[in-house]
């Protein structure tokens, strides 16, 4: 063996030991994935790796995420990585909830009515009506009719009347003098 | 709808006046207004109103249930229309006679029992319960 063979098988072992040394560009590519894996807020995250440079893409949510995961993996120190460029994306915005089925109100009864002509509230009418003169109050009719001739003071006194009793009159046959 | 315009200077004043707990509502034909006033004169001017729009108040579409704010010990005018109003034992007709009071007296609110009867208390010292359309706040 001259000394050139000698140089030669030198430089191959040097060569061999010193690639073996270096991690392979799959082998950083592994080794970012997995950190990748780890971060929760990064969707879709992926590596490629060439010649140590790692180009890293996926979602965010916003660039904070983005910043914070970037940071994560720098932080990380991978070994073989030269540079690590950040590609990820930020997700769209959520689109706006859909707008809340309008309430509808259950129709009630105002709370002007009496919903029935009950004791209680013929007795408010009776009540109201027993120092009014010159009138009768009909109870058979299908509204308390109001029968009679009155002032125009005391006919609005009348309506306070049956307006406080919750009950709407008839006041058909009720007359106003002049 | 149609109701509420009619009324519409009606709603107007009430909503302008402050009414607490103020209602309008329209059902079957009939518009609901009610609410409490703060003051007879509130009171007087919406029915006044009313009395202006419907002069006979006949039409039968207009159901106005108003309150007169009055806290207690708040002075009352017994405004019946000459004869004395009766102080009763009890919230009712049925009760008997424990006092009166003369038209234009004032008298103190006690307590309102409902809508119709509050619990009064006259300068001589009558006390029981009178129809309160015949009181007005002062």
């Amino acid at each position: 063996m001259n000394k050139r063979n000698l140089f030669l098988i030198a430089a191959i072992t040097a060569t061999t030991l010193f690639t073996s040394c270096k991690p392979k560009d799959e082998e950083i590519a592994k080794a970012i994935n997995t950190q990748l894996s780890s971060m929760t807020d990064l969707k879709g995250g992926n590596v490629t790796v060439v010649d140590g440079v790692a180009t890293v893409t996926g979602e965010c949510k916003d660039d904070a995420c983005s910043q914070k995961c970037k940071a994560a993996l720098e932080a990380a120190n991978v070994k073989g990585v030269k540079s690590i460029s950040w590609n990820s994306t930020i997700a769209p915005p959520p689109p706006p909830p859909p707008a809340p089925p309008v309430a509808i109100a259950p129709v009630a009864a105002p709370a002007s009515v009496a919903t029935t002509m009950d004791a209680k509230v013929m007795q408010a009418i009776k009540d109201g009506m027993k120092d009014i003169k010159g009138v009768t109050v009909d109870f058979t009719a299908a509204k308390p009719m109001v029968v009679g001739e009155v002032s125009a003071a005391t006919r609005l006194k009348i309506m306070q009347i049956f307006s406080s009793a919750k009950i709407m009159p008839d006041v058909s046959k009720l007359t106003t003098s002049k | 709808m149609a109701l509420q315009e009619k009324y519409a200077a009606l709603i107007a004043t009430a909503t302008t006046n402050g009414i607490t707990n103020l209602s309008v509502a329209e059902q079957a034909g009939v518009l609901h207004i009610s609410g409490t006033v703060k003051s007879t004169t509130d009171y007087d001017q919406l029915w006044a109103m009313y009395s202006s729009i419907d002069p006979d108040m006949a039409a039968g579409d207009l159901m106005m249930n108003l309150d007169i704010a009055a806290a207690q010990g708040t002075k009352l005018k017994v405004t019946t229309d000459s004869s004395n109003l009766n102080i009763r034992s009890l919230p009712s007709t049925e009760g008997e006679i424990v006092g009166k009071a003369a038209h234009d007296e004032i008298v103190t609110l006690v307590e309102k029992h409902d809508d119709n009867w509050w619990k009064v208390k006259t300068e001589d010292g009558e006390e029981g319960y009178a129809y309160a359309q015949y009181l007005s706040p002062m």
